[in-house]
């Protein structure tokens, strides 16, 4: 309901209930603040938005100030702007004069409304006092002293990073902000307290005194690390990126962004940087101009196609490169005239790759995932994987939803789960199948092809309950997460998710990992379909089958296989026995120099144009920052190139938007039918092997090339290490202990891991997780692996 | 009558001594040219010459890479790049002037908020190569430690007119 009020004169019509300082800032009207922000909780401790209210002896802070009928609020008058003064006063009390020094300076909303609101000279003379600093890890610097006691901070840990890390210490002038223990931030959004924060108390680390605000530009960006697609504000100098920072987008990342995506820019000037193009002549690297490189390139790839067969070369990009540069490369292969181009190198079953629908895609917006009324969460860690939809999951459980996990590893997550499954990794499978028939029990008018599927597993209560709770809830909604994507049984996953959710009157989304997956599919970097679903004649190979059948040359995008493929050493195997390896890629790695041929170095996102479809199908195009570094070129220029000079058609762009828009077009051609998963179920369940199994996951800073290049990430609480993790039991089962050298075997490989005992994994399951260059010589991400004692 | 007095003066080339009148007034006054280098002309403490860059009495540079001086310049002469030194303190890793860029307008010594940057009154100085206009830190440095006692007096006689 709306009620009049009066603002500075003018007549607002606000919401019921709102505060003085929303009206105001609806109405474009300025109240100085400190600690009052539109996302966090209203604390008023800062009193510096007191504000004339009419009818009140005394000025009112305007964010705790209720609007009534009629209202009279004056933000300048003599009132109001002597409490604003003298608030601004007491707050520079304490505050020391170090601006020269600080960070913050010329961004400090301190310095700002002190200049705005307080006084010209200070009256006070006495001593100020000091306060230590804390440490709080690689990517928060704190100067404690500055604080103002916002409590922003400590509001943020507890309301949206859902981790109670920070809080206020002592009282009255003693009070201080901290962690109560030393310890550095585990939150995987700790960083965005360095927004938060309107003094220069917690600042960059990384950026610490590199760069004032002033001197950077400022660039749009948009995420490449997760399928969310958060909104970035890149700033460099000198053609340098110096940090990243949220740009507001209400629809996708709020005024959040998650550390991965503001420090994996640390990672950008890493050594490992290629920057002129490079040839292995004899078994020596030698750095070339791009002529020579992409000659060398071109000619292999036309001997292999021509004494060969074009279907004896095989493309792979990750799903982290953007929507111009897959379609150019599916468009590169197929005028080559072979289908065998992917980009899913995480994923172990392809089986039902026809069923699925055009792209994956969420059945609602992202930000009406917190509006469900139940969230099924399927295999993952909606946390480390895209911290911002765990977010408004985490929403979704505040506003009263029911948050269901059915995973093989008990998980922590940053808000209470309302119920769970846990089941071994390899009875996922069976477990979902259960669930299914105890939907298809309750819910009899549901009519399903995968009746005999159903008849042959049996549900006990806990799967009777679960299903009760989704038939019982309107707004539900099923979330396939990267276990259950990665999973050996992936795609028959994803199909009695399907299943589940036809059954329980719900829906089904998955969430893809890197930025791209979405634009992937639908560029047609698949080996099954073209661009925009288009059908093929022939399905080319997929990446399992690309890696089995050992093909004599590899085309690599913005890919290290050893790091970001679910069969490492298998790729490491047909890489090594292929006669031609080109890679694309803006870095390179030990294992790169060992099978490559041809180094082509591209553009990493900052420095080139393009396109991420993110999760919810919202296309976000953004230019280059800033220049590439060296020799390094754009990577759909390099394949419109190697188009060019394979004499292909259709390869004259010369803008990335060109590109664009031809793909623009194809969405014109997609049908209804197109976007609807049809399965056919089998009618038994795979068996399930007894021995034990390895179970994968790439930790939130290993997922791709840019971020595992990133330091300060790396030194982080929440980064992994290569450890083999398994349950007291199996440990006990297999004598060994916490901390133990073990050895990890896996077909013909193996590798000395440390022992991890956690007692959230299930079953005869062990954890190993990926990303590392001591887990790359292992096999199967999903399968079974031997342990013996060293 | 006007072309007889023309006549006149051309015949008595008086134009001529109507010139050596002001010729020969200087031939006789005071003489004002100074007789460089071993004469020298007097320089206001104000004076806006070479830059320096100062030290605190127990050798700890005074800059504090605020960048202040680097944005409030006007000819962009100014370059500083800035990183947390081994102990912390925020510090310039470069800081150099482009002397062919200055335009000694002094805004650089005003917008310092620890006196570090100064211009001194050092005006008689040249380059014999190609980039030597570009004064790095430690040059602005050595500057700073060989003049600082005449910088010191010079700001302090120039203190109470600010």
């Amino acid at each position: 309901m709306k009620i009049e009020i009066e603002i500075d004169g003018k007549k607002l019509q606000v919401e019921q209930n709102s505060m003085i300082i929303e009206a105001a800032d609806n109405a474009g009207i300025t109240v100085p603040r400190f600690c009052y922000h539109k996302k966090l909780s209203i604390a008023a401790n800062c009193r510096m938005c007191l504000v004339d209210v009419e009818k009140s002896r005394k000025p009112l802070p305007a964010c705790a100030t209720p609007v009534t009928e009629g209202m009279v609020v004056r933000t300048r008058s003599k009132l109001a702007l002597e409490a604003q003064k003298s608030v601004m006063e007491f707050l520079l009390v304490n505050h020391p004069l170090d601006c020269p020094i600080c960070d913050q300076g010329g961004q400090c909303e301190l310095q700002d409304i002190a200049l705005g609101y307080g006084a010209d000279a200070s009256r006070y003379d006495q001593g100020k006092r000091s306060v230590a600093d804390k440490n709080l890890g690689s990517l928060i610097a704190t100067d404690m002293t500055r604080c103002i006691h916002c409590t922003r901070c400590v509001r943020f840990g507890t309301e949206i990073a859902g981790i109670t890390e920070m809080g206020s210490i002592g009282r009255g002038e003693s009070t201080e902000i901290g962690t109560y223990v030393e310890k550095s931030l585990s939150s995987e959004m700790s960083a965005n307290i360095i927004d938060l924060c309107p003094v220069g108390a917690l600042t960059n680390k990384p950026f610490r005194f590199r760069a004032r605000a002033w001197e950077v530009l400022q660039a749009r960006g948009v995420s490449a690390h997760d399928c969310v697609g958060s909104n970035l504000h890149i700033h460099h100098r000198r053609n340098k990126i110096m940090r990243v920072v949220p740009k507001e987008n209400e629809a996708i990342n709020e005024t959040w962004i998650s550390d991965r995506d503001r420090f994996s820019c640390e990672g950008l000037h890493s050594e490992d940087r290629v920057t002129t193009p490079m040839i292995k002549r004899h078994g020596q690297w030698e750095q070339v101009d791009w002529q020579t490189a992409l000659h060398v390139a071109v000619e292999g790839l036309q001997t292999i196609a021509q004494t060969q067969s074009p279907s004896h070369i095989g493309a792979l990009a990750s799903s982290n490169a953007t929507l111009e540069e897959l379609y150019l490369l599916q468009k590169l292969m197929r005028g080559i005239g072979t289908n065998n181009v992917d980009h899913r190198v995480r994923q172990s079953d392809f089986h039902y790759q026809q069923a699925t629908a055009l792209m994956p895609t969420l059945p609602v917006a992202i930000a009406d995932i917190e509006q469900q009324d139940l969230i099924i969460y399927i295999g993952g860690h909606p946390q480390f994987e895209q911290p911002l939809i765990n977010h408004r999951i985490r929403k979704a459980r505040d506003n009263g939803a029911t948050v269901i996990m059915i995973n093989p590893v008990d998980l922590k997550h940053n808000f209470d789960v309302s119920d769970k499954l846990i089941v071994a990794n390899p009875l996922l499978p069976r477990a979902l199948t259960a669930i299914c028939r105890a939907l298809s029990e309750q819910n009899p008018d549901a009519k399903t092809s995968a009746q005999e599927l159903l008849q042959s597993v049996t549900a006990d209560d806990k799967h009777q309950q679960l299903a009760k709770q989704l038939l019982a809830a309107d707004n539900s909604l099923i979330l396939l997460g990267a276990i259950a994507q990665h999973h050996q049984q992936g795609g028959l996953l994803h199909g009695l998710a399907t299943l589940m959710a036809s059954l329980g009157n719900s829906r089904v989304g998955l969430l893809t990992p890197g930025a791209n997956a979405t634009g992937a599919w639908f560029a047609g970097a698949i080996p099954h379909r073209g661009p925009a679903g288009l059908n093929v004649a022939k399905p080319g190979l997929d990446v399992k089958r690309m890696w089995e059948s050992q093909l004599p040359a590899y085309l690599l995008l913005n890919l290290e296989p050893e790091h970001d493929c679910a069969n490492s050493q298998r790729a490491l195997k047909a890489l090594h026995n292929a006669d031609l390896v080109i890679c694309v890629t803006p870095y390179k790695t030990a294992a790169m120099e060992q099978y490559a041929d041809v180094i082509l170095p591209m553009a990493p996102f900052t420095e080139t144009s393009g396109t991420f479809i993110n999760i919810e199908g919202k296309w976000q195009s953004f230019t280059a920052a800033v220049t590439a570094q060296g020799e390094s070129r754009p990577a759909w220029k390099v394949l419109r190139v190697l188009g060019n000079l394979l004499e292909l058609d259709g390869f004259n762009y010369v803008a990335s938007t060109e590109i664009t828009d031809e793909l623009q077009a194809l969405t014109a051609n997609i049908n209804s039918d197109q976007q609807i998963n049809k399965w056919r179920y089998p009618s038994q369940l795979p068996a399930v092997n007894n021995g034990i199994e390895r179970i994968t996951y790439w930790p939130i800073y290993r997922s791709d090339n840019v971020v595992r290049r990133s330091v300060p990430l790396q030194n982080t609480p929440i980064s992994d290490a290569p450890v083999i993790a398994m349950s007291q039991t199996l440990a006990e089962e297999l004598t060994l202990k916490a901390g133990e050298d073990v050895v990890v075997s896996q077909v013909d490989t193996s590798i000395t891991l440390p022992v991890k005992i956690d007692n959230r994994i299930a079953g005869n399951v062990v954890y190993i997780p990926a990303g590392f260059a001591e887990t790359a010589a292992l096999y199967e991400s999903f399968g079974s692996v031997n342990i013996e004692r060293k | 009558m006007n072309k007889l007095i023309a006549k006149l003066k051309s015949f008595t080339l008086w134009e001529l001594l109507i010139g050596m009148k002001l010729t020969g007034r200087y031939f006789f006054s005071k003489k004002m040219t100074i007789q460089f280098p071993e004469e020298k002309t007097p320089t206001s403490p104000r004076f806006r010459g070479l830059h320096a860059l100062r030290r605190y009495p127990n050798g700890e540079e005074r800059c504090i890479a605020c960048k202040l001086c680097e944005a409030v310049c006007p000819a962009l002469a100014i370059t500083i790049e800035a990183q947390p030194r081994d102990d912390g303190s925020r510090r310039t890793t470069i800081y150099e002037i482009d002397l062919f860029k200055c335009i000694y307008c002094g805004f650089c010594e005003e917008s310092c908020p620890v006196d570090s940057i100064v211009e001194t009154t050092i005006k008689n100085y040249h380059f014999t190569k190609r980039g030597d206009n570009i004064m790095n830190k430690q040059e602005l440095l050595a500057v700073g430690d060989k003049f600082e006692q005449r910088i010191a007096q010079e700001k302090a006689d120039d203190a109470k007119f600010r």
